[in-house]
């Protein structure tokens, strides 16, 4: 797979939901520079009319993208984020937390729920990168432990759509056990023998690539996405190396078999739900 | 401001606070131990931080000289069957009171060419990779699984990214929630982040009274929160990463007390006490049947985190 120059680009960090943006007609895409017309974008799934480059998807938007019309249900179990740790940086956590809920009219970066996706049921759970870099804390460890619960009970593949930086470092030891709790409920989903896609998209890293992101039956890259377990700057840091132009990029992951194909985002659905049709399902084996 | 200069502002406060009580009659007791609470918290990032000095301590006493302590005998084995052996996982079979076990952790080296080897003890996905082989032969041949913990973290590096060191992460977690064996875990120095979890998915988790354990190095997390490595300490003291403060969380089960001065001051009493626990933790679990075990493993995990109960207390919070 070739790598261009523009793929760097290709994400534009364009925040098509925030408060007092809401009126503007026009966004500028990062990729071309040009503007474009906002309502656009949007019918596009967050692809730039004029260039192609991907915007980043919200929670919402990458379930309507996905899923049948009309077919999906929300059932996120009715909690928040606590903060177990008193933390306090530069401000407290739940400062941050406050204004993330305000900021992204979501209760929790997670966002879980039955769906059909031609006509297939699923559970499908979505990750909002807006809400706190769509970090792992104990909320999201819970609510994608839970769809895994219900997708093993109910015999419903279940689908895992990433875009996260990692840990919810504000959370401390508890983030960091998230991996493990994820990972024994997939194996109870193991055991029903339901399977499990996980699609990675821009960011997939830190403790989610390390964790449940990486227990896929399939692992599907979307293109554009950024892969991989260490940060660019640590990686320079620690070892003084000079990395490649196309590291952690989805052509990376490809090449070195980290993941099992790489697809455009409005292929995704159809993708889905082509490689759901092989899975026989239920608990036969 | 330094963090004494923060502390003793908030003393002024409380003083001042206390004052305007008596005069006034009025009752601040709230708010009088929520500044109490503050500066304990604040005073304790210096003890913090002194015990991250403490688990990095050069003559730390490492994997490798707990196993020359502990154990009657060690059979080293080598190699993920993939593609290398990393050094900075050393594991095999040894001989513990009498008893085979399976033993595995992190090694950082004991002087300046063997910390270069062993890249200070952080693993890369082959180090992972033989670790899962080691914890499945003993699994295999029903023995317990000792692993010790001590890596500021899984390496970071472009060839560990090439051959998937989160991959390599998430599989050595995953096989640890299916070993039929008891699996006792002893972080014994730093226990940094994905890379120190990776082996420590165990029924039970001890951890030396200096060692720490932390999602992220007080370091990055002061670099990504604050801007600023300096603030290192802070960073230490916020995320509650000492041993007494998991026992506290409740996300380990026992703190192995260190002699005075720390581990490297005295290596045998260290491992004399360490011994002990892991005789008891154990024989405890040697009682419970194989099954049973994963399952209490699998639950003990899934338990794990705090979340606010409800959508109420958001309504609440956003002053609906
Ligand atoms: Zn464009």
């Amino acid at each position: 797979m070739k790598i261009s120059w523009f793929r760097r680009q290709q994400y534009v960090q364009v925040k098509l939901d925030q408060r007092g943006e809401q009126g503007a007609l026009w966004v500028k895409c990062a990729g071309c520079g040009d503007l474009v017309f906002r309502e656009r974008v949007r019918e596009k799934h967050g692809v730039c009319p004029r260039c192609g480059a991907y915007f980043f998807l919200t929670a919402q938007e990458r379930i309507s993208l996905l899923v049948d019309e009309d077919s999906f249900v929300d059932v996120s179990r009715p909690i928040v984020a606590a903060d177990p740790l008193g933390f306090t940086d530069c401000r407290p956590y739940l400062e941050r937390l406050k204004e993330a809920q305000d900021r992204t009219g979501l209760p929790n970066e997670t966002v879980v729920g039955r769906a059909r996706m031609g006509n297939t049921p699923v559970v499908l759970a979505v990750t909002d990168f807006r809400f706190i870099g769509g970090s792992m804390g104990s909320v999201m460890g819970e609510q994608l432990s839970c769809a895994m619960d219900i997708a093993a009970q109910e015999l419903s593949p279940f689908v895992l759509v990433s875009s996260t930086g990692g840990a919810r470092m504000q959370e401390g030891i508890f983030s960091l056990m998230q991996m493990v709790k994820t990972a024994a409920a997939r194996r109870d989903l193991e055991r029903a023998c339901v399977p499990f896609v996980s699609v990675m998209t821009y960011p997939t890293t830190g403790g989610v690539f390390a964790s449940i992101a990486s227990l896929g039956d399939v692992a599907i890259a979307e293109k554009g996405a950024l892969i991989g377990f260490a940060g660019r700057r640590v990686i320079e840091q620690t070892t003084g190396e000079r990395l490649p132009s196309d590291f952690q990029t989805e052509a990376f992951a490809f090449d070195h078999g980290i993941v099992d194909r790489v697809v455009e985002r409005t292929k995704l659905r159809e993708e889905l739900i082509r490689v759901l049709s092989f899975f026989p399902v239920g608990r036969s084996p | 401001m330094t963090i004494e200069d923060l502390i003793a502002e908030l003393q002024n406060k409380l003083a001042e606070l206390r004052k305007f009580a008596r005069e006034n009659g009025r009752d601040v007791s709230a708010e009088i131990a929520e500044l109490e609470e503050k500066v304990a918290r604040i005073s304790w990032g210096p003890r913090a931080w002194e015990q991250v000095k403490l688990a990095r301590h050069p003559s730390r006493p490492t994997t490798l000289d707990y196993l020359d302590l502990l154990m009657d005998d060690f059979y080293e084995l080598h190699g993920d069957r993939l593609y290398g052996d990393d050094k900075a996982i050393v594991g095999g079979l040894a001989k513990f009171e009498g008893r085979t076990v399976a033993v595995v952790g992190h090694q950082k080296g004991r002087n300046p060419a063997e910390n270069h080897a062993c890249r200070y003890g952080m693993a890369g996905p082959a180090g992972y990779r033989k670790a899962a082989r080691i914890m499945g032969l003993g699994d295999r041949f029903g023995l317990p699984i000792i692993t010790f913990i001590d890596t500021p973290g899984a390496y970071p590096g472009i060839e560990a990214e090439e051959r998937n060191i989160g991959g390599a992460i998430a599989d050595s977690i995953y096989n640890m929630l299916r070993l039929r064996t008891p699996v006792v875990v002893a972080v014994i120095g730093e226990g940094g982040s994905g890379g120190a979890l990776a082996i420590g998915v165990g029924d039970r988790v001890l951890m030396l009274e200096n060692a720490y354990y932390s999602v992220i190095s007080p370091e990055g997390c002061a670099a990504i929160l604050w801007g600023d490595r300096g603030r290192a300490p802070e960073a230490a003291a916020a995320l509650r990463l000492t041993a007494p403060d998991l026992l506290d969380l409740g996300v380990i089960d026992e703190v192995v007390q260190e002699p005075a001065g720390g581990a490297h001051t005295a290596p045998k009493a260290a491992a004399r006490n360490l011994r002990e626990a892991l005789l008891r933790h154990l024989d405890e679990l040697r009682a419970v049947v194989p099954g049973e075990l994963v399952n209490q493993r699998r639950r003990r995990f899934r338990g794990m985190g705090i979340c606010e109960g409800a959508v109420e207390t958001m309504r609440l919070r956003n002053g609906e």
